[in-house]
């Protein structure tokens, strides 16, 4: 389930800003670093501080944002040495010494600046089969899922993901193999696999075990360490492989071991 | 990895949980009671708890060693494919060979 998100007060220190206070923003380019001085407001984000700049400094400078309000997933960057979301990252909570450093997504390939290229991020999306399979033909009445069903729990616990890359940023496994699916993707399959409506399962579960599959996941957390929707994909990802091995014990029982009629 | 190659290696896992333990064990005790290599083989020799131990001890190392070097291979190496593959069945030929070499070894001295 997701962690609420806190509602500010004005006694929270992110909030307010010190009169006259700046900010020291170093900003990764295509010819390196540049760096930006900034004034600090009340409740300023990474995201107006970018966004400041690009209105005010330096228009040719490369970003992408949205909603503005954690629904989109289009503002993740990296934000001194850690992907975040930029539009409900507060400034005050994590600027270290009044100087922010920002750089793209990690792992992703950059198109200019702050922006890079999610096309790879989706691909992966795809390739674990995350979207609904209904079957040949539809249900003849609505699927009765009981909601505190452990498969509707299941779903619940990954659902709100909304692709902003930010896990995928931070998975050591993506960058050292190149081919490992990630865990947005999982996570979404993941939410699939305990569907009770989808009829694509089988082919899920091969599409998601192998040398770019759940299998490969080394547990380091990063992923649920990182997720600002305060989901947990390492667990996702676990649950994918006890399927996956279920699936597979079947598989190579029913070849090896079933009698013959 | 494919689920069985993971199913494998985390079944080992829990095999080589145990016999490492046991083998370490074993290890400190003879050593403390300084006991020498000729007590320790006039022991071991024939008997047949020791050398079943030791072979389920060298088959789950022998299965569970080549899975995950191979993964370390594919993440830190560009080796991949079919040689790769071949190159861990003969990693794991000869962790057999040697270990239930060993074993006998121990068993018939």
């Amino acid at each position: 389930m997701n962690a609420p998100v806190p509602t500010a007060s004005l006694a929270d220190p992110t909030i307010e800003a010190a009169p006259y206070a700046t900010l020291t923003v170093r900003i990764r380019r295509d010819d390196g670093f540049q760096a930006f001085t900034v004034a600090r407001r009340p409740a300023q984000t990474v995201l107006d501080v970018v966004t400041e700049i690009q209105r005010e400094q330096d228009p040719t400078l490369a970003y992408r944002f949205a909603c503005r309000v954690g629904m989109c997933g289009s503002c993740a960057m990296t934000v001194n040495g850690r992907p975040r979301w930029t539009c409900r990252t507060r400034v005050a909570a994590v600027a270290e010494n009044d100087g922010l450093t920002l750089e793209p997504l990690r792992n992703l390939p950059v198109v200019k600046d702050l922006a890079v290229d999610m096309e790879p991020f989706f691909q992966k999306w795809t390739a674990a089969h995350g979207a609904f399979e209904p079957g040949a033909a539809p249900l003849d009445d609505f699927a009765v899922v009981a909601p505190d069903s452990p498969e509707r729990r299941a779903v619940d616990a990954g659902i709100e993901c909304i692709n902003c890359g930010v896990c995928y940023a931070a998975c050591d496994v993506v960058t050292w193999n190149p081919d490992y699916l990630g865990p947005a993707a999982l996570n979404r399959a993941w939410t699939l696999v305990n569907d009770v409506r989808d009829r694509g399962q089988d082919a899920r579960l091969e599409a998601v075990s192998g040398d770019g599959g759940c299998q490969s996941c080394h547990t380091h957390m990063s992923c649920t360490e990182h997720c600002p929707k305060a989901l947990a994909p390492t667990f996702a990802i676990a649950g994918l492989k006890r399927a996956t091995s279920r699936s597979a014990l079947k598989r190579f029982g029913a070849r090896h071991f079933r009698r013959s009629a | 990895m494919s689920p069985l190659l993971y199913v494998a290696q985390r079944g080992t896992a829990v095999i080589l949980a145990v016999a490492v333990a046991v083998h370490l064990g074993t290890i400190l005790y003879a050593v403390r009671g300084g006991l020498t290599a000729g007590e320790i083989l006039g022991r071991t020799q024939g008997n047949l708890a020791f050398f079943v131990f030791y072979n389920v001890f060298v088959v789950a190392a022998a299965i569970h060693a080549p899975i995950g070097l191979r993964s370390i291979l594919r993440e830190w190496t560009p080796w991949r494919g079919r040689s790769l593959d071949g190159a861990m069945l003969a990693v794991a030929a000869l962790l057999l060979v040697l270990g239930l070499h060993a074993a006998l070894a121990v068993y018939v001295a």
